[in-house]
């Protein structure tokens, strides 16, 4: 009989192989003059070999480097669609640009695909088909706000929205100017409060911490009937995990997440009392993973449960993004049955950036 | 390892976000500082009210004895930490320890903390001009025929707290025997001091809902301020610039501290030099109340020159010297950089480190694995120079030479201004000088405080605002 460890071992086997076919079926559409995208087909040309035939696998990424951010910063946009979905509606999907110029990227249908996925991680218990949803958070440019409607839609409810401009906080909070701050705030949530109130059949919210705090001190959100809480948007620590848990939304069907415009949305491992409220993120891996390596040799894999900075690979027919090294840092995670392949624990801002970067505080 | 957990209302709470408190010498971590998320404080907030309750059931007659009382448990008991018992001794090795005060010097402060909360009645005397305090009891009352209504304005008091000097915590302790809850953020430093006070405070029989405790972030800093009715902040221009204009919050920001000698006294100065000495030097330079610079009309090269040569005896020394009256910095990077802004502003010229001569080496020296900035005194030869009005966090002071009709106009911002004078036209204009926050006539050092005069604001004008009040009801008793 095989042992849980054996069987994990296994899964992690295959979901390796998989990884690996996938990562050549993406190496291939990318470069490929038929359906590939400009970019990728003027950076093949500078290379003095063919990536579709050298690239067998994930590891063999290494050979294309790292993927620059700065390459997502301004125009021309179309240079990253693939020639075969070049006729397609396309969106475009920018950062929240506490960085500088915010990255764009195009889109076609992976919002719709990763949030998909994601759904069939939710529970009907906590997030109940046919709900209503409020998004309460940012709108505007970023991929969240439709995300969160097809989601809604995906399980047959609603969403309504209340939006927050992450730019504008970041400025006030720059200019230390926390009266203003302190307005919009009110001026977000009682907004929000007036949806929540007209409309019973929201059941499902998605927002971030700041703003789940900062609602659930004008209302009880188990008392409005509030089963479900998809959170997300910021860093999020064990202490605010336990603080939604036990204080602010308790019974509520609390789920983090870790998602942005270039990667999709990584999930919290299920929610387990030996792990003390520890935040385990794990990628949608084949669409998307990450590693965590060594700050100061990205090449080099930190051992699990050592600190390092989190590599992100995006790999969809769309957006082909190898090697990424991320503004984040946390503890290299094991893959669990559910998830067997690498995650990252107590995801936080890079040590080294944590002066300059004004994280939202939305 | 130790944990100091964070205080909700009297209750501890262990959170999963903690930093570490070190040892400034080794790097060794000695405690593990429980963090509040921003939300925690907030929703805390919502029991401020009952809170208050608290102590309004209390009369001041008692609550002034329970701080007598909290006085001798602070200064002798052992008292509750994260399980066990931290006695008075730990707790002076515990600050001197992670802030890089000599024991010696803790132990004053630790003096201060205790005498303040032992003579609480005669400050709160002075904070309130000798109001029959019963009256707070009720809100109303007559004193010399007269009806006399207060109004206190807080159901909390905030505070954001400074890791300098754990003297300064006794500027907040009358908020306890005022009927108005504390709601502290400590320094990342120096949590020993607020920690120690509510264990003594709730030992000696204080309420436990008086006290919040809650070392955090900038964003949990800011929502103590936003939440509080009233606040303390303790901190850098650049940290207080932000909320000068909220009236809610007390600033307490660099002081500027300054000696004057008038012009009718100037050629007695030798007579003067202890007190520029004490105001200088006293808990190291460390406080706000502490002279940054001697202005005088003439003799300025004169007294610059006596004073460098008298700060120059005072030498770095072990923490647990006896004789230690020079504090170190916890982060050796910030005082080569403070002593790089001094030797900046000696390159512009027209100033000069008179104390240079009198050392064996450089300003900044290395003790026992510690880092000291040795006193330092600037002669400048114009008041604008960058140097002539520099607050830094050890004995330094400049000396500038200024006609006496110019001085009170031109050396701005002070929190202490002790002047040295016997002519009254001169006194009177110290006195119209509204930027003199605390004025100490004749030979009283900055650094001397007398507890029932207000200091740097007064809390009870923070906390309480006068009623009028006509009533044909007599006032119940």
């Amino acid at each position: 009989m095989k042992s849980s460890r054996d069987s994990l071992q296994e899964k992690a086997k295959e979901a390796r192989t998989k990884l690996d076919a996938h990562v050549r079926e993406i190496v291939d559409w990318h470069f490929d003059p038929e359906t590939g995208c400009e970019f990728w087909l003027d950076y093949a040309r500078k290379l003095d070999f063919d990536p579709r035939k050298e690239i067998g696998g994930y590891s063999d990424l290494k050979l294309l480097g790292h993927f620059e951010d700065q390459w997502l910063r301004g125009g021309p946009v179309l240079k990253w669609v693939p020639k075969a979905l070049m006729d397609q509606p396309k969106y475009i999907f920018e950062t929240g640009g506490s960085t500088g110029v915010p990255k764009s990227r195009v889109n076609v249908n992976d919002f719709q695909t990763d949030y998909e996925l994601f759904s069939a991680t939710l529970s009907d218990e906590g997030f109940p088909q046919g709900a209503d949803w409020l998004m309460l958070g940012p709108t505007g440019p970023r991929r969240l706000r439709l995300a969160i409607e097809h989601l809604a839609q995906h399980r047959g409810g609603i969403a309504f929205f209340v939006d927050l401009d992450p730019r504008w906080v970041n400025k006030l909070i720059k200019r230390s100017n926390h009266e203003e701050l302190e307005l919009y705030k009110e001026h977000v949530i009682g907004q929000a409060l007036n949806i929540l109130r007209a409309h019973d059949n929201i059941q499902c919210i998605f927002t971030t911490p700041k703003l789940l705090e900062a609602l659930c001190e004008k209302i009880n959100l188990v008392k409005m009937g509030i089963k479900g809480i998809f959170c997300g948007g910021t860093e999020m620590n064990a202490q605010f995990h336990r603080f939604a848990r036990e204080e602010l939304v308790p019974g509520v069907d609390f789920v983090p997440t870790y998602g942005n415009t270039l990667m999709g949305l990584a999930v919290n491992k299920p929610y387990d009392p030996a792990d003390n409220y520890a935040i385990i993120y794990y990628p949608p891996q084949p669409r998307a993973l990450f590693d965590i390596v060594n700050p100061d040799n990205p090449e080099e894999t930190v051992a699990y449960g050592e600190t390092g900075r989190v590599m992100l690979t995006t790999l969809t027919k769309e957006f082909f993004m190898p090697r990424f090294l991320e503004r984040d840092e946390g503890e290299r995670a094991e893959p669990i049955e559910k998830f067997p392949w690498d995650g990252v624990r107590n995801l936080r801002l890079l040590s080294s950036l944590q002066q300059s970067v004004v994280v939202g505080v939305y | 390892m130790m944990h100091i957990p964070l205080i909700r209302a009297g209750q501890p709470y262990k959170s999963l976000n903690t930093t570490g408190v070190y040892d400034f010498r080794t790097g060794r971590q000695v405690a593990e500082l429980s963090q509040a998320n921003s939300g925690l404080i907030r929703k805390d907030f919502a029991l401020a009210q009952r809170n208050k309750q608290s102590l309004d059931a209390l009369p001041v007659h008692e609550l002034l004895t329970i701080c007598k009382n909290a006085a001798d448990l602070f200064a002798t008991a052992d008292l509750p930490l994260d399980g066990e018992t931290q006695s008075p001794d730990d707790y002076v090795r515990a600050i001197s320890m992670t802030t890089g005060m000599p024991q010696s010097l803790a132990r004053r402060n630790m003096e201060k903390v205790c005498v303040v909360l032992r003579e609480m009645a005669a400050v709160l005397g002075g904070l309130t001009r000798g109001l029959d305090l019963s009256i707070l009891d009720q809100g109303w009352g007559t004193q010399d025929d007269r009806s006399l209504s207060y109004l206190c304005c807080a159901n909390t008091l905030g505070a954001i707290l400074p890791n300098n000097s754990p003297g300064v915590h006794s500027l907040w302790l009358p908020s306890i025997p005022l009927k108005v809850p504390l709601v502290l953020k400590p320094g990342s430093q120096e949590p020993w001091t607020p920690y120690r006070v509510a264990q003594a405070f709730m030992a000696a029989g204080c309420p436990p809902e008086a006290f919040s405790l809650y070392p955090t972030d900038h964003a949990g800093a800011t929502e103590i301020l936003l939440r509080s009715d009233r606040s303390m902040l303790f901190g850098d221009v650049s940290t207080v610039r932000a909320w000068e204009k909220d009236r809610r919050v007390q600033i307490h920001g660099p002081g500027w501290s300054k000696v004057v000698v008038g012009q009718d006294k100037i050629a007695d100065w030798p007579q003067f030099l202890d007190v520029m000495v004490d105001s200088i030097t006293i808990n190291s330079g460390r406080s706000c109340l502490n002279a940054s610079a001697v202005w005088v009309p003439s003799h300025g090269r004169e007294i610059a020159e006596a004073l460098a040569q008298r700060l120059a005896g005072i030498s770095a020394r072990t923490m647990d010297d006896p004789e230690a009256e020079l504090a170190a910095f916890v982060n050796p990077i910030v005082a080569e950089r403070i002593s790089s802004l001094v030797d900046s502003g000696l390159a512009q010229g027209g100033a000069q480190d008179l104390t240079a001569k009198y050392r064996d080496g450089g300003r900044l020296v290395e003790v026992d694995g510690a880092t000291f900035l040795l006193p330092t005194i600037i002669w400048c030869e114009d008041p604008e120079h960058p140097l002539a009005n520099m607050e830094l966090l050890f004995p330094f002071a400049s000396v500038v030479e200024v006609p006496q009709d110019n001085i009170l106009e031109k050396m701005g911002s002070t929190l202490v201004g002790t002047i040295i004078t016997e002519n009254r036209s001169f006194v009177q204009e110290a006195l119209a000088a509204p930027n003199i926050d605390r004025l100490n006539l004749g030979l009283i050092p900055t650094s001397r405080i007398s507890w029932d005069q207000p200091h740097e604001g007064n809390l009870f004008e923070h906390l309480y605002k006068q009623r009028a009040l006509q009533s044909t009801i007599p006032v119940a008793v």
